[in-house]
């Protein structure tokens, strides 16, 4: 029977059928970072219990390091003391750190893939929700709670109830432009950020299809702002192309071998779903968010909504959202001014999306009074980006070109909006508060029209920049 | 089984917090998980919300020592931070009820032992303005019969039978069950190409 990649992965995968019905299913692949797991190492620690498969379990830092300098001991002495305990559990228990003299840390989301540690047909889990966004190569990739943590560090496991799944298609092409970043914020918008709840996303379709691996990676980032715990593409000659001779990718005529078996782990034709949805590539245009979740959200050249045009049940979050962002209903989203201008996140700090952003600021200056920032998705991004020169691009036009980290994505660390401040962010969540400032606004967009923002002074239809 | 561990029924009185999509970084801004405990958390449980608004149900003397939360649509989606159950749990909920959860989030209270209950999104709204109409009156999640009783009404409620039964059996605390597979862990991994050699 034509079977999904979902049902083949989660079978080989099954330990055993739990006596609550949920499954218990073995987890390839730990990735591990220091704000979720020093409770559930000192979990382990209290019940006495190792790591089962340390091998098997990579931890970087991530979230709390700041991105101007990264010399120990930070200025923070609750990062500092985060970092510590980081360094000394993975010590303790046997776990590969990646740590900041490597030349490998990153956002643990840009270095498993990039690392090669991500693979077709695995199942990964790590305390950090956008886990989801491993699944572009083909891997069960989804985020725990600490708790859990403590599980796969303690047994390698977890006890779960498998997803329906919902494929999505996305058919033709992209106009320029338009990015992976707008087609993963069309579909939020069209299918609701609780719509995924319950469901794995597959993404399929001849635009995902055509895209690149680090496209696939921003697609799959966001499944969890849809809803779903988890989103995959299939693998294909595209995955396997992007994994060779990556430093954990199988070497030499292993991967050939490996290679057969990542492709039989794709979805078979036929396959059946438990629902399907379809976009039209070629309708999608620069998407940007107006309010306080990740599907509020207008094409560029359209105007905001009024709380009337709602679906009656969200009429008092658009009423809520709108207040927040005091923004008025009706107006165009084009020449909505910023103050802050963030280039990075998980989402859209990988190589190709600092050349898109680098393709708009060439040549101009980022307006005055805009606070631009570009923070590289990990070391060896930062450092590809360096050999291309595209950090000279930034600097001259006024960008602060940081270190790798989180950073203003969820302002752990130094960088965080002050007070009111609005923020054209390239990375995945506007919500209330997120970017370190209780007050602060973000507007989330494509890395390409954070760059046409941070240059103008407002949000810009980065289409008219790019003639 | 450990007898303290099953959750039957939860009762006590409720607290409501009306809103869909209340996400984690709501419950629990990102700066109060700067520590390597979850101590001190429920002093911060909504943090920035009750700040910006004086009158938050959690600024309310008279919601003070609710065990029940009732909450709208999609509570707890965002961010997996385990610190949003925790900070409310600490605060002192043990349980909660609402139109439905983020998954991460609904997976973590269940690893914390707080059973999260849905209900129809008319009794949703109903028990949202009942609770907060009345918040002495006792509210009653019952997990085994799948429903919530508040005043006169009871409203028919929903888990999904693996979390019910993790309740009912005090096993939602899944590190020993897991490790109870002993061998059918390395069996499972031995199987797996990429662990064993392509
Ligand atoms: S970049 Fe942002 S979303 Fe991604 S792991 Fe870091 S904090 Fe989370």
């Amino acid at each position: 029977m034509a079977e999904t990649l979902l049902e083949k992965v989660w079978r080989a995968h099954t330990v055993r059928t739990l006596p609550s019905g949920q499954t218990q299913l073995l987890i390839g692949l730990h990735l591990v970072h220091e704000v979720t797991s020093p409770q559930a190492f000192q979990m382990l620690r209290e019940a006495g219990l190792k790591v089962r498969f340390p091998d098997r379990t990579f931890a970087t830092i991530d979230h709390i390091v700041p991105t101007a300098s990264q010399r120990r001991p930070f200025g923070d002495l609750l990062a500092e003391e985060m970092t510590v305990h980081l360094v000394r559990n993975c010590r303790e228990f046997g776990i590969p750190l990646f740590d900041l003299d490597s030349g490998r840390q990153g956002i643990v989301h840009v270095i498993g893939p990039e690392l090669g540690l991500t693979q077709p047909g695995m199942t990964i889990a790590c305390g950090d929700s956008h886990t989801s966004t491993h699944g572009a190569l083909g891997a069960l990739a989804f985020g725990i709670g600490t708790s859990q943590v403590r599980d796969v560090l303690a047994s390698q496991c977890l006890a779960l109830s498998k997803p329906r799944i919902r494929q999505i298609r996305v058919e033709g092409g992209l106009a320029r432009g338009v990015y992976a970043k707008d087609v993963i914020l069309a579909i939020i918008n069209r299918l609701g950020v609780k719509g995924g709840v319950g469901y794995a996303y597959e993404y399929a379709g001849s635009a995902v299809e055509a895209m690149s691996m680090e496209e696939r990676l921003t697609i799959c980032n966001m499944s969890v702002e849809a809803g779903a715990r988890l989103g995959y593409v299939n693998p294909d000659a595209t995955t396997f192309a992007y994994l060779k001779g990556r430093p954990f990718a199988p070497p030499g005529e292993v991967f050939d071998r490996a290679v057969a078996w990542w492709r039989g782990m794709a979805t078979d034709p036929g396959a059946p779903f438990d629902d399907v949805a379809r976009l039209d590539a070629q309708a999608i245009q620069p998407m940007v968010t107006w309010g306080i979740n990740p599907g509020q959200s207008v094409g560029v050249g359209e105007r905001l909504p009024h709380p009337s045009q709602a679906p009656e049940p969200d009429r008092p979050a658009w009423e809520e959202a709108l207040a927040f962002m005091a923004f008025d209903p009706g107006r165009p989203v084009a020449g909505i001014p910023i103050d802050v201008a963030f280039i990075g996140s998980c989402t859209n700090a990988r190589l190709s999306d600092l050349r898109a952003a680098a393709e708009v600021v060439r040549g101009r200056k980022v307006a005055r009074a805009v606070r631009a920032l570009v923070v590289p998705g990990s070391q060896a991004v930062a450092a590809a980006a360096e050999r291309e020169g595209l950090h000279e691009i930034f600097l001259e036009a006024g960008f602060e070109w940081r270190k790798a980290g989180c950073s203003l994505c969820l302002g752990m660390n130094e960088d965080k909006l002050q007070g009111r401040e609005v923020c054209a962010s390239s990375s995945n969540r506007n919500f209330k508060g997120r970017q370190g400032s209780p007050t602060g606004r973000t507007l989330l967009m494509s890395p390409a029209m954070v760059a046409a923002a941070a240059v103008t002074g407002s949000v810009a239809d980065v289409r008219e920049l790019l003639r | 089984m450990n007898q303290e561990d099953v959750r039957r029924q939860i009762t006590g009185r409720a607290i409501p917090v009306p809103g869909n999509d209340i996400d984690t970084d709501r419950i629990i801004p990102a700066r109060y998980l700067k520590s390597v405990t979850f101590e001190g958390l429920e002093e911060h449980v909504f943090g920035d919300d009750r700040r910006q608004s004086p009158g938050h149900p959690f600024n309310q003397a008279r919601y003070r020592g609710a065990r029940v939360l009732v909450v709208g649509q999609n509570f707890g989606c965002g961010s997996s931070r385990e610190h949003a159950p925790e900070a409310l749990r600490r605060w002192g909920i043990r349980g909660i009820v609402g139109g439905s959860f983020g998954e991460i989030f609904f997976g973590n209270c269940v690893a914390l032992g707080i059973p999260c209950l849905t209900v129809h999104p008319e009794d949703n709204g109903w028990l949202l303005e009942a609770v907060a109409r009345q918040p002495e009156q006792e509210v009653l999640l019952d997990v085994e019969q799948r429903r919530v009783r508040c005043g006169e009404r009871t409203l028919p409620a929903g888990i999904p039978d693996g979390p019910r039964t993790l309740f009912l059996t005090g096993t939602w605390d899944a590190t020993r069950v897991l490790l109870d597979a002993g061998e059918a862990i390395d069996r499972a991994a031995k199987g797996l190409p990429y662990v064993s050699g392509y």
